[in-house]
């Protein structure tokens, strides 16, 4: 709170993206986690609230005859430009948002404050809900060549690995070791998807410490373990996201890439996707293409084609695409890496993984598999997003990236996604949003160190109680077991209005089909719930046909000689749920005195005979 | 003429058709006077119908004795033959070259088609405009169905019944007709029954270099003014184009002769223009190039989707004019059978809510392209494959479908028909067992006799059998104003048709049948809800006799 030298401003303006639309003024709070804008006109109260994490800069613009302008980038995509009527103003809100949207410890983000109403034991089973242990199970681990290792539960052989691996069976702890000694970061080759069908497996790693003429025993005896765990190929591709040129000058900083001779039946691979500075540049050009005012479609086909966003989205699903091409068409087990093997290489496995296992595109999958390829991996989710005050240029939007090949690929497979675009769009926003701590510290150890399951919640449990708003109405859970080959022509990747003009509501669609189609579903299970209702009513009235009345009557020898041929009515009092039938019997067979009146059958059914 | 001069070799067995992303079919060509078949003559195959009048261009190759022609289709479709034997490759593709480029009018297949069902509702008497005079009657008095153009000599484009404003007579109307390119005089195009606002369309001025003015033209479209009003009037083309027809004898209209009007101009493209990125548009969808650059500079470089964008724009200007200004709108390009059209039909869309029906919407299409003389024997002759000199070719009509699909798109439930509804459109218009869109306007429509000789594409189209692939699961009927996007991230590219046979849709199918399942299931659940509750209702209320079993 001591950030905070404001609290309150009042007259102050949210410019309108487009010029036409009057502007209002409004009073700008400001919180200790968020930013909020209160607009009040007649009887509207309009609030926008901006989380401090959410922010990405700050920036004051050159002073206007209007006022002084302050310009608020967010990691969510969204823009504020706020206009202040007095300098003074302006400066001191500046100067808070610095402080407050870029916290310096860890202990300052959102997180350590936040509780969503849960006791300890809720916490405890929300962190226990994920279990990437379990996914190995599922995949079918441990089995004849493939098992649960804890070598690295210290964290000793690779301080961003998590704690269990998946290794290939039999393998000596010498050659796990002196594997890691020649990997970068000691990021040794580790399991990362068993295709069950194939026996082939992605596995994944970070470049080789090779420079231009080293080699390591330990290393090409684990790519050879990895090889002779799959007997259905006799090769494993090795696959280098990175473009050649880059991979070529890290040999001359003594890593680099495998050399083909020196390893017994590999086929080695470039990739070519570019570096996290590639990455964050293409992004920042995307962003302003989203944000110019009134372009023509020729500026925004241009700057969308200059961004280069769209061309790197294409290379990490190419790679996506071939990994899961080698593993169910070739039956070839694949290793993946980039230089560090958490970015690219995240990006690439947990993707293919997606194309080869229905169970990833559900919502609980999609978890999973976050959690497993890129938390417990060691994606460096802290120095991605910039949670804290750190180099810029470690900034990267990778993860997004990973979340819009998913999004293109529901583009091209609409039914096959247990979500919707929502869903997606949440995840990312809670990414940045240090709600909960999932997505803070940069691997397992540090977060261990953090003791973060104790003083944070997981957003997991919380997602999964608002699934009906991530739901995809049109899943087919017919269609599961299919491997996706999406097309990778270029025509076939869109920009992702949704996602990157989201606060832009005016480009979307007016009417929402996906709405439509919820609500749809949502009046189905009650339509279902009111008709399973209505029959079993109905049933009852059934039951008590005529026959059974007939039959009832006969048996109180009401009528024992005469054929039973009364006109009746009945009638059902939903008052009472009781059903009651007037018979009227014909002049023949007048009932006798004693059989007239009300008779009670069981299921509280009663007869009235007049 | 006979067709059989045209087809020397009939019939050639041992055919490989190549379709993408279809299975190849092996089987036996051949050729008709208006179709090219191929049939593999075994069950569950399907058969390839081919219109002549569907084929665009050809080109052929050859590997020894193998010939293969590739037929390039005006419905942007992409197919090869193999054919065995040299001569017989080389007789079909000059029967198909010559078959499928016919000049003459009436030997095109409407002429020789012969429906296989029962016309229930003629399509010809459908859209009459008496009948839509009695519904403008019905609203406003101010308008009379004039005939002065009963023998289409005052202006040949324009249908004999036009709408003009009560008080001019059609002497007045004559002059002004000649005070416009090719007689197209202001005429009612729409009428805004909120707030009795109308949209006049017309070609240009024929001002020239001398200023010429006509004063019953003046007093033409003054008459649709209420007292003090200003009214707009909008020029599709930019300042510069429509100062340099003046050269040609064109022009627009000089504000000191129309004070009350207010002149907007805006930049549509001309029609020839239109072809050309038609072409380019469709060569950057087949490049099968992995460049991601390559493919968004194509695309940006063929300018269809600022075309879309600044049609779109035109249209909710004129709209907007309309509904917000509370003003009446002039909209006129040069000759006015084009981008006028567009504009007007387009923002009838986004005004009128009827326009959003099936019958509406055919409505439209006859009134404001049909009947108010859009060329389409001109525009449609070719399509994007073309490579002979273009004539006067343009995708003009489809321009406006993909608008009307990217507002489609924008508002899923507020349109009664869907996407494959404006792709058959799409593609009658090109080629077509059907004669709607034959001819360039209603004169030659008339002289040809097409409501005697042929069958019209209404009659086919609205038969329920048919209507029911059309209709749009979603729509649900809202009479408001429905006011598009025309950000750049709001126009997509018309997947439907531009990459309709450059991917599998087998997926894209399946999630609008899941959608129209989703739909139908929750129709027949509330159905049955709602009947058993009646039931009860009944059982709780009346006296219902028992059945006797």
């Amino acid at each position: 709170m001591e950030h905070i030298i404001t609290p309150k401003v009042e007259y102050v303006k949210l410019l309108n993206r487009y010029p036409e639309k009057k502007s209002v003024l409004g009073t700008l709070y400001l919180t200790a986690t968020h930013l909020i804008y209160v607009e009040q006109t007649n009887n509207t109260r309009k609030e926008t609230w901006v989380l401090h994490h959410h922010i990405m800069s700050v920036e004051k613009l050159p002073l206007t005859a209007s006022g002084c302008p302050l310009l608020i980038r967010c990691k969510t995509f969204q823009l504020l430009h706020l206009l202040f009527q007095r300098e003074r103003d302006c400066q001191d809100v500046y100067q808070s948002l610095l402080r407050l949207f870029q916290p310096v410890k860890e202990e300052e983000l959102y997180a350590f404050l936040y509780n969503p109403h849960q006791n300890e034991e809720d916490r405890r089973q929300g962190w226990e809900f994920i279990n990437v242990a379990n996914d190995f199970s599922r995949m079918g681990l441990s089995n004849d060549y493939w098992e649960i290792s804890h070598l690295n539960k210290n964290y000793e052989i690779c301080s961003t690995y998590p704690s269990i691996l998946g290794l290939p069976k039999n393998v000596s702890v010498a050659t796990v070791t002196g594997s890691a000694k020649f990997r970068s970061r000691g990021r040794l080759p580790v399991l990362s998807y068993f295709h069950k069908d194939t026996k082939a497996a992605i596995c994944r790693c970070s470049q080789p410490l090779s420079g231009l003429t080293s080699r390591c025993v330990e290393d090409e005896q684990m790519l050879q373990a990895i090889s002779q765990a799959n007997s259905n190929c006799p090769f494993i591709y090795v696959v280098d996201t990175r473009p050649k040129l880059n991979a070529m000058a890290n040999r001359a900083a003594g890593k680099g890439y495998e050399n083909e001779d020196n390893y017994s039946n590999i086929r080695f691979q470039f990739q070519g996707i570019e570096n996290i500075h590639v990455m964050r540049n293409s992004l920042q050009k995307l962003l302003e293409v989203c944000s110019m005012k009134s372009p023509s479609m020729s500026d925004y086909l241009t700057g969308l084609e200059n961004s280069g966003w769209l061309r790197h989205i294409k290379s990490v699903m190419d790679a996506g695409v071939f990994l899961a091409k080698a593993v169910c068409e070739e039956r070839a087990s694949v290793l993946v890496h980039c230089s560090d093997g958490w970015d690219r290489t995240a990006q690439v496995c947990s993707l293919s993984c997606i194309l080869l296992d229905p169970y990833y595109r559900t919502i609980k999958g999609l978890m999973v598999l976050i959690e497993k390829e890129w938390i417990s991996f060691g994606h460096k989710f802290s120095h991605r997003c910039g949670h804290l005050d750190t180099d810029p240029k470690e900034v990267s939007p990778v993860f997004t990236q990973f979340l819009e090949c998913v999004w293109q690929l529901s583009e091209q497979f609409p039914c096959v996604f247990e979500f919707n675009e929502r869903y997606l769009i949440e995840i990312h926003n809670q990414v940045y949003a240090c709600q909960y701590g999932n997505f803070i510290g940069n691997c397992q150890k540090e977060r261990l160190e953090m003791r973060l399951h104790e003083k944070t919640f997981s957003l997991w449990p919380h997602l999964l109680k608002n699934q009906h708003l991530y739901r995809n109405p049109l899943y087919r859970r017919s269609l599961e077991c299919t491997v996706l080959r999406p097309s990778t022509l270029p025509l076939h990747f869109k920009f992702w209005c949704g996602m990157y003009n989201y606060y832009d509501r005016g480009m979307h669609p007016k009417q929402s089909v996906l709405d439509q189609l919820l609500s749809l579903t949502q009046k189905q299970v009650e339509g279902e719930r009111t008709m399973t209702e209505l029959q079993r009513v109905r049933g009852v009235v059934g039951v008590v046909d005529f026959v059974r009345v007939e039959r009832y009557l006969t048996d109180m020898t009401l009528s024992p000689s005469h054929p039973f041929t009364a006109a009746g009515c009945c009638r059902w009092k939903r008052a009472s749920q009781t059903l009651r039938f007037q018979i009227t019997l014909l002049e023949l067979n007048p009932p006798s005195s004693k059989s007239r009146g009300i008779h009670f059958l069981p299921n509280g059914i009663s007869i009235t005979l007049s | 003429m006979e067709f059989a001069e045209l087809i020397k070799t009939p019939r050639v067995d041992g055919v490989v058709l190549h379709r993408p992303f279809m299975p190849t079919v092996e089987g036996t060509l051949c050729l008709t006077g208006h179709h090219l078949i191929l049939s593999s003559r075994q069950d569950n195959t399907e058969e390839l119908w081919l219109l002549h009048a569907n084929i665009d261009s050809t080109e052929k190759r050859f590997v020894g004795s193998l010939g293969t022609i590739i037929v390039k289709c005006k419905d942007l479709r992409v197919i090869q033959l193999d054919i065995p034997g040299m001569e017989e490759c080389l007789n079909i593709a000059s029967s198909i070259e010559a078959l499928s480029t016919l000049d003459s009018v009436s030997l095109m297949y409407p002429f020789f088609y012969r429906p296989l069902f029962e016309v229930i509702e003629d399509g010809w008497q459908l859209f009459v405009p008496e009948e839509a005079f009695k519904d403008l009657e019905s609203m406003t008095d101010e308008w009379r169905l004039s005939e002065v153009n009963k023998d289409f000599s005052v202006c040949p484009s324009y249908p004999s019944l036009l709408t003009v404003p009560k008080d001019i007579d059609d002497e007045s109307l004559c002059k002004a007709a000649s005070f416009r390119h090719g007689g197209r005089f202001p005429v009612l195009s729409y009428y805004h029954k909120k707030n009795g606002m109308v949209m006049m369309r017309a070609a240009q001025p024929l001002t020239g270099t001398n200023g010429r003015r006509c004063k019953e033209d003046e007093k033409l479209i003054n008459a649709t003014l209420c007292a003090g009003k200003r009214g707009y009037i909008i020029d599709t083309r930019t300042i510069a184009v429509a100062q340099q027809a003046k050269a040609r004898g064109g022009g627009f209209e000089q504000e000191a002769n129309y004070p009350q009007w207010r002149r907007i101009h805006k930049a549509i493209e001309r029609s020839n223009v239109l072809q050309e990125s038609l072409i380019k548009l469709v060569e950057a969808c087949n490049d099968q190039s992995h460049s991601m650059d390559r493919w968004l500079s194509k695309l940006e470089a063929s300018n269809w989707q600022s075309n879309v964008k600044e049609i779109l724009t035109t249209a909710c200007l004129a709209a907007q004019c309309i509904d917000r200004e509370g003003a009446s709108v002039l909209v006129h390009g040069t000759e006015g059978t084009d981008s006028t059209l567009q504009v007007t039909s387009l923002a009838q869309i986004i005004l009128d809510p009827a326009c959003r029906t099936i019958r509406g919407f055919e409505a439209l299409i006859e009134r404001e392209w049909l009947q108010a003389g859009h060329p389409f024997h001109q525009r449609c002759a070719q399509s994007a494959y073309s490579n002979g000199k273009p004539r006067s070719e343009a995708p003009v009509f489809l321009l406006f479908l993909d608008c009307v699909w990217q507002i489609l798109r924008q508002f899923p439930c507020s349109f009664q028909f869907n996407e494959n509804f404006l792709i058959m459109l799409f593609e009658h218009a090109y080629a077509s067992q059907f004669s709607t869109f034959l001819g360039n306007s209603v004169a030659e429509r008339v002289k040809l006799l097409l409501s005697q000789k042929t069958v019209s594409l209404w009659s086919w189209v609205n038969r329920p059998q048919e209507l029911e692939r059309f209709l749009n699961p979603l729509y649900e009927p809202n009479n408001l104003v429905i006011w598009p996007s025309v950000a750049p991230q709001s126009l997509l590219l018309w997947e439907g048709v531009f990459l309709r046979w450059n991917r599998s849709t087998k997926c894209l199918d399946e999630a609008y049948q899941e959608m129209a399942h989703i739909i139908e299931y929750n129709k027949e659940l509330q159905n049955k809800v709602n009947s058993l509750r009646r039931q009860l209702a009944q059982l709780e209320t009346e006296d219902s006799p028992l059945q006797t079993p």
